[in-house]
């Protein structure tokens, strides 16, 4: 405790760079799994492929991944842009699965109406079909969300600093408080994004709130694994 | 690309597959490493997952905790054991354990409960014991999504073995630690496409028993397991 107190200041600067490494994957991985989960529905094809690629890449081990990318894609090596890319890549392996089985879910009865009535497919998508599989979507990015901000930890290793760097120094300095409080500091930040995305939901689909409180389904919890 | 073919010259290096260091040895405790704590886990998580599918009580408090424990980075978990049990083997079989039991859990109790009421209903109305019916009915009919949970948890600890390299001279992850040492990145590069190839033919050869394991006449199931699929390894990288 004592630990803590005194160094409150470098936990703070260590959240800080924490969140600044897991905001970007979160929200591109939702920008780009959404037209890509598309596509994969869309078409028998790219389902295959999408899919089974998503599932591939969510297998490669995470600490080899930062250490590849920048012989695949010419960054500096041990640049914090890596630990970024190789956490928006999983997260899209993630919700790539997730939006496709979120748009399936979409009753089709409901897709015809919305076509009978005269929506084109573009608009269709962003008002029907997105909205309806919101559920499921942020079901899928609170896993993401979760998931992310534990593996951030992970870029310490390789010298990218978060809250992960409170666990590398304690563990050389044989510091258990200042490991405990990454822990807990790392936990903490997960609950808070979580929260924030469930919150997010509940206003953007007022719909949901009576029905079933968002919270993810069977599957989802154990792909959270 | 000039990067790459460093990596692949230091992986086919004859100098790299003497000692104790050598490349044959260190894919040998990566793997019994991982096996040995995926057999450490299912030991707990296999009897428990059974007992909350079967009788189906304890479920919120299974899903609470293995949530939670999902949350916490493994990196945390290994070095703070580390340092309670010292430098060694111990840690990262602790901290590997702890994050391989959810997702076994988890596959063995759905695997329970995705079983139509009926049929364990018709097992019990023919006369089977509590008993056979787990032995006969439930177990078999449940195996696909245990052996799904199986398949994460250990894909999840093949590649957090990379990481317990950190605190154990132990496995494939060694060379990672090394080359960044020494800043030696053909070393590096190598040991991670070792790694990563060794947890792609871990999925091939996974993908396959699930195919193998369902029992005839309810292969239809199959369809609910790819949401488990894409459970590998989050809290593990």
């Amino acid at each position: 405790m004592t630990w803590v107190l005194a160094n409150l200041g470098l936990i703070w600067a260590r959240t800080l760079d924490h969140v600044v490494l897991s905001v970007p994957p979160i929200v591109l991985c939702f920008v780009i799994a959404v037209p890509l989960g598309w596509v994969a529905r869309r078409y028998r094809v790219s389902r295959g492929v999408i899919l089974t690629g998503a599932g591939l890449l969510y297998a490669v081990p995470s600490l080899p991944l930062i250490l590849v990318l920048p012989a695949v894609i010419g960054t500096s090596a041990l640049s914090p842009l890596n630990v970024v890319i190789a956490l928006t890549l999983y997260g899209i392996a993630l919700m790539v699965r997730v939006v496709a089985d979120g748009l399936d879910s979409v009753d089709a009865d409901v897709r015809q109406s919305a076509s009978a009535m005269g929506y084109s497919t573009w608009s269709r998508f962003w008002q029907v079909e997105l909205p309806l599989s919101g559920p499921v979507l942020l079901a899928g990015m609170r896993v993401v969300a979760v998931s992310t901000v534990s593996l951030v930890t992970v870029g310490a290793v390789i010298g990218v600093q978060s809250l992960g760097s409170l666990f590398t120094d304690g563990f050389q300095r044989g510091i258990q408080a200042e490991i405990i409080a990454g822990l807990v500091a790392t936990v903490a930040l997960a609950l808070l994004f979580d929260g924030a995305l469930v919150l997010a939901g509940r206003l953007l689909m007022p719909w949901t709130r009576r029905v079933t409180p968002a919270k993810p389904s069977v599957p989802l919890e154990v792909s959270a694994a | 690309m000039n990067l790459f073919a460093s990596a692949i010259q230091w992986i086919l290096d004859p100098a790299n597959y003497v000692g104790l260091n050598a490349i044959p040895l260190r894919i040998g405790q990566h793997v019994a490493f991982s096996l040995v704590t995926v057999l450490i886990a299912s030991a707990i998580a296999i009897p428990l997952g059974y007992l909350i599918g079967h009788t189906g009580r304890g479920r919120g408090l299974a899903v609470t905790t293995s949530g939670g424990l999902r949350a916490i980075p493994t990196l945390g978990l290994l070095t703070l054991v580390a340092l309670w049990v010292g430098i060694g083997v111990v840690a990262p079989y602790v901290a590997l354990t702890v994050l391989a039991i959810p997702p076994i859990l988890a596959g063995a109790y759905t695997g329970f409960e995705a079983i139509d009421r009926r049929t364990v209903d018709a097992a019990r109305s023919v006369g089977m014991s509590e008993l056979q019916i787990v032995r006969k009915v439930e177990v078999p009919l449940g195996l696909p999504l245990l052996i799904g949970g199986l398949r994460s948890a250990t894909l999840q600890v093949i590649a957090t073995a990379t990481l317990a390299a950190y605190v154990a001279d132990l496995g494939l992850g060694r060379y990672l630690f090394s080359g960044l040492k020494t800043r030696d990145y053909a070393e590096m590069l190598g040991g991670s496409i070792l790694v990563i190839l060794l947890a792609l033919t871990l999925e091939g050869i996974f993908a396959l028993i699930q195919r193998f394991v369902v029992p005839r006449g309810v292969s239809g199931r199959l369809g609910t397991t790819p949401a488990l699929r894409t459970g590998s390894a989050t809290a593990a990288r």
